[in-house]
């Protein structure tokens, strides 16, 4: 790791200033950034320490509704707040499927937006990798690219976004909210990580400096608490990243579908929200082949990046089967094993 | 860059000087404190033997910065007996064989620890496991490992006559 001071500012505007100066990187709960930097991925100058700033910390319901929540927030508290996970069942199942209870304790809302790719390549200093060091090529195009992406990426690059918890949330209409050295904007989060093009390799889409402070869940979200799950398969059952996921809220009348949201995890460098799948179920039945029908549609542009098509295969039995459970409804309590597809009976485990 | 930290571990104050701000809480307890009860496996997050109680949390003490932890209260095993009493959790580890080789074993308890006083797993064998699932054991004695948290639950449960 290299060497670098460390700088622990008192107020949003002081910690901007710090972070806008050239090789600073703000650390929040360290989980990646500490990781990346004993890697030698990751080497800032200076480590601009946000986890104390005030009033960052609070989820907040506003007039409207909605709900505003920090991005100092820890995922476990978050995924633990009774409200909250009441208002947005299929979030809180996400991030308690994401990580280790230990690094949900340490990891903030805002960390788990700005994680990096999990791509070997990337991980690695000696590889070719467009993302870390642009222009250099890509060696995950020829090498182990099993996990890589299936949707919305270019030869430039094949990385997919790791969260978990920014699948719901790119499903529901997250809003993120930034503080920069030119002043306040807030983005969609789906606009927060870039596709890479036929030049560039994608990423981030934050400015130098600039910090989430919050992120916001329009009041509309909530109306598919009654139908929500998140659906998440792994190579082990728990502690690992996601090879697909898929977020599936409904809101239903009597067997019919009014309103649908849906989005697919680690198939992108962005979480994907599939709105042509979401226009289709509207109006449907809530049966097995329109479910299967709709995967169909949300996978219709997928390739293989490389030796990944089984991933295709794989997200739309995912998808199918991630709507056919919100449509039973959401479970009383978090399932034992979070967003695991070995839960053979719904529910009954989960209430045991 | 020099830094001087103050924090509490295991209730007692220390200041700490801190020379290298790359050094983690990791290796503040086990280099500079002395405490070398907490153990250094992966170094990345990935296995939980260096986990702590952080103001009461439990958290990886590898990717945690010491320069961070200043004002806060530390928990490492050399916390948890109280003079040769030993904790409820270290007690049913060794009653129920939570372990082989012992490596593992501190981080696996204060993981116990936390997971108990958050309060989500109950006596559900099943989240059991899952909420001990940042705790990798070579070993693999899992079995003895939950059965051990299981006993431990029951005895705090009984212990504050909730039948949870
Ligand atoms: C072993 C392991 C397993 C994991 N498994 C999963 C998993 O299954 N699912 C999953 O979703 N995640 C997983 N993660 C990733 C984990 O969720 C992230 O590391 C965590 O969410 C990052 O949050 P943090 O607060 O620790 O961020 P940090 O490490 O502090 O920061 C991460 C990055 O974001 C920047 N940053 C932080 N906060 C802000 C802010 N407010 N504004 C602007 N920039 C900011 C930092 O500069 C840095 O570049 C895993 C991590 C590990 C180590
Ligand atoms: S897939 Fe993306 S992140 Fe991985 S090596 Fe290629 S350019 Fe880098
Ligand atoms: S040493 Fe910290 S998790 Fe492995
Ligand atoms: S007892 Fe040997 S690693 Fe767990």
């Amino acid at each position: 790791m290299n060497r670098f001071d460390y700088i622990r500012p008192g107020s949003v505007a002081e910690a901007v200033a710090a972070a806008s100066e050239p090789g600073a990187a703000y650390l929040a709960g360290g989980t990646n950034l500490l990781d990346l930097m004993k890697i030698g991925v990751a080497a800032p100058d200076k480590v601009i320490d946000i986890t104390r700033l005030p009033g960052l910390d609070r989820i907040d319901w506003l007039e409207d509704a909605s709900v505003r929540i920090g991005a100092m927030v820890r995922n476990a508290e978050l995924a633990r707040n009774t409200a909250f996970s009441a208002a947005f069942p299929a979030i809180s199942e996400a991030l308690l499927s994401g990580a280790s209870p230990q690094l949900r304790n340490a990891a903030t809302v805002g960390g788990n937006l700005m994680q990096e790719t999990r791509c070997a390549y990337f991980q690695d200093p000696l590889s070719r990798c467009n993302r870390r060091a642009p222009g250099s090529g890509c060696d995950a195009l020829e090498g182990h690219n099993r996990s890589h992406a299936v949707l919305g990426w270019t030869p430039s690059c094949i990385a997919t976004h790791p969260s978990d918890f920014c699948v719901p949330l790119a499903a529901l209409g997250a809003i993120v909210e930034i503080e920069g050295p030119d002043g306040s904007r807030e983005i969609d989060l789906a606009a927060l990580h870039e596709l890479p093009g036929s030049e560039s390799a994608g990423g981030i889409a934050l400015k130098h400096g600039e910090m989430i402070t919050a992120l916001r869940l329009p009041a509309e979200a909530t109306s598919f608490a009654g139908h929500s799950r998140y659906l998440k398969l792994r190579e082990r059952t728990s502690f690992a990243f996601a090879l697909v996921s898929a977020a599936a809220m409904l809101s239903m009348e009597q067997g019919t579908i009014t309103e649908a949201r849906i989005a697919l995890g680690a198939v992108a460098a962005r979480p994907w929200h599939a709105t042509d799948a979401e226009t289709f179920l509207k109006g449907k039945k809530a049966e097995a082949e329109v479910f299967a029908e709709a995967a169909g549609i949300a996978l219709k542009e997928a390739s293989p990046s490389g030796d990944n098509a089984f991933k295709i295969t794989l997200a739309t039995r995912v998808l199918t089967r991630a709507l056919t459970l919100a449509a039973k409804g959401t479970p009383d309590r978090v399932p034992a094993l979070p967003a695991s597809v070995f839960m053979s009976s719904e529910g009954a485990t989960a209430n045991a | 860059m020099t830094l001087s930290i103050s924090l509490s571990v295991n209730g007692e104050s220390l200041n700490v000087p801190l020379e290298d701000t790359r050094t983690t809480l990791l290796d503040l307890l086990r280099e500079h404190i002395g405490l070398t009860g907490t153990k250094k496996g992966c170094d990345r997050g990935q296995c939980g033997a260096c986990t702590v109680l952080l103001d009461g949390k439990r958290i990886n003490a590898c990717l945690t910065l010491a320069a961070s932890v200043d004002g806060t209260d530390v928990t490492t095993i050399e916390g948890l007996a109280q003079g040769d009493t030993l904790h409820p959790v270290q007690a049913a580890f060794i009653e129920h064989d939570g372990f082989q080789c012992g490596y593992c074993t501190t981080g696996q308890i204060m993981s116990a620890v936390g997971l108990l006083s958050e309060g989500d797993a109950g006596a559900d064998p099943e989240r059991i496991r899952e909420g001990m699932s940042g705790n990798i054991c070579r070993c693999a004695a899992y079995p003895g490992i939950t059965a051990a948290v299981l006993d431990a639950e029951r005895r705090q449960s009984e212990s504050e006559g909730t039948s949870v």
